[in-house]
């Protein structure tokens, strides 16, 4: 044990701006995830064969392989194609494209557990198939979904310090330069396991709320609402 | 105002849902379908709209031809209003909205407008002050009353029922029939399926039986309830009566 005081202090600046690369990576790549996961999980639903067949082979893909190769890809392999990414851009699209797929499975079971009833109610009174997703299905979903997409932030965020490899100075990265320069280990990693931390148990016991208050048996009527 | 003609609905390619439905309804009459559970009942309302696809057989509503495959069934849908069992209303939105969601964007009404004809509707089921509620704050009763404003803010030509009154405590059963003889009376064109012989007859014009898939019976009320001429029929009679 080579814990330091004085170090800890010392590098803690450093590590906290790591932290905050973190959270931007995580938040953009969240958002871009959440957004191609919401078309990924209407095209999984939907009534055309080559559609669901789309979405379903994406998602496949890259579930079946791990993120560290699909960042190596983006990074290493594109440029040979001629297809420059800046590290950060590839980061962002490897770890966007991969919570996109996760992500769609997410809305995909939110989608598929609104009674089915609701879209006949939808349908008899003249709206669209996607008049009904946009204004009876995904608002009922969404409810369902908070907590899992909130556990797939936490993920996202535990995920991104695969983009140290990228050379990308996200907080794990920050953390391995700080214990080479100070050949000390524990110092600096106490502070990343603090700042890891931080930012995902508020999140955890966010997710555990939100799981709460969708419960049917502890629901008030119309309280979500 | 609704002809079904030789109307045939296989389930999975083995169930046999109808089995050659003819039914015609006039402008204004009110058809109570009977019948035992799996008779076909359900799956006859719920061609007529489309929820489920007719494997074979007619359908004209208002003189559109629904089982055309040319017809736009979005605007045969919403000529047609339906009332289901579970009232189905959208929980994420208060009475008022479930009422002019369609309309405003089916209909494409101003929201002012829909808004005014939520109201009257409200006010013709009668709980006008439920207007910012949301249907877990309603009671059943409550619930398929602004169900039925919901179908008929879409001025539908013709209503459908199904078993409009089978998920309530007793207590709300009359409420709701009460909201439904009053739309009888006003003239609208009901097909309604249900237990409430009561209902069935003192409101309805004719009374279908169903068994197996087909109409074996109809007839006004008083003389289906009184000579049914089936032998299915006076068993299904002297067990519900």
């Amino acid at each position: 044990m080579d814990f330091r005081l004085s170090i800890f202090v010392e590098v803690f600046p450093l590590l906290l701006g790591g932290a905050w690369v973190t959270l931007y990576i995580t938040v953009v790549s969240i958002a871009i995830g959440i957004a191609g996961g919401l078309i990924l999980g209407v095209m999984r639903v939907s009534r055309f064969a080559p559609v669901r067949g789309a979405a379903t082979a994406y998602t496949e893909l890259i579930r079946g392989t791990p993120l560290l190769m699909q960042l190596i890809v983006l990074y290493y392999a594109l440029p040979s194609v001629g297809i420059n990414l800046p590290a950060l851009a590839a980061g962002i699209t490897g770890l966007a494209a991969n919570s996109a797929a996760y992500v769609g499975e997410i809305f995909r079971a939110g989608i598929q557990s609104v009674e089915r009833g609701q879209v006949e109610a939808a349908r008899a009174v003249g709206l669209t198939h996607m008049q009904t997703m946009r204004y009876v299905v995904l608002p009922q979903a969404f409810r369902l979904v908070l907590p899992p997409l909130t556990n797939e932030f936490v993920t996202m965020l535990k995920d991104s310090s695969l983009v140290s490899t990228l050379a990308i100075a996200e907080l794990l990265r920050v953390g391995r330069e700080v214990v080479a320069w100070k050949v000390n280990v524990f110092s600096p990693f106490a502070g990343v396991t603090l700042l890891y931390l931080a930012m995902t148990l508020p999140l955890t016991k966010l997710a555990r709320y939100l799981e709460r208050r969708i419960d049917p048996e502890r629901r008030v009527a119309g309280h979500l609402s | 105002m609704v002809t079904v003609a030789d109307l045939h609905k296989v389930f999975k390619g083995t169930i046999e849902a109808l089995r050659g439905v003819d039914l015609a309804v006039r402008p204004g009459e009110v058809v109570v379908i009977i019948g035992p559970s799996g008779s076909g009942k359900s799956t006859l309302l719920r061609c007529l709209n489309f929820l489920e696809i007719p494997t074979r057989g007619r359908i004209v509503i208002d003189s559109v031809e629904v089982t055309d495959p040319k017809t736009d069934l979005n605007a045969v849908r919403r000529e047609v209003g339906m009332v289901f069992q579970a009232f189905n209303l959208f929980p994420h939105l208060r009475a008022l909205e479930n009422i002019t969601l369609a309309q405003i964007k089916v209909r494409k009404r101003s929201p002012e407008e829909a808004r005014q004809v939520g109201m009257r509707l409200l006010t013709k089921v009668g709980i006008p002050e439920k207007a910012g509620a949301y249907p877990g704050q309603l009671s059943g009763g409550q619930q398929q009353r602004v169900a039925i404003a919901r179908a008929l803010a879409m001025n539908p030509k013709v209503m459908l029922f199904d078993e409009p009154t089978s998920a309530l405590d007793p207590e709300m059963v009359g409420e709701v029939l009460d909201v439904m003889k009053a739309l009888a009376r006003d003239g609208m064109t009901m097909i309604i399926v249900s237990h409430e012989m009561g209902f069935a007859r003192e409101a309805a014009d004719r009374i279908c039986f169903m068994d197996e898939g087909r109409i074996l019976e109809e007839g006004p009320p008083e003389h289906f309830f009184r000579s049914p001429t089936h032998e299915r029929t006076k068993q299904f009679l002297s067990k519900i009566l």
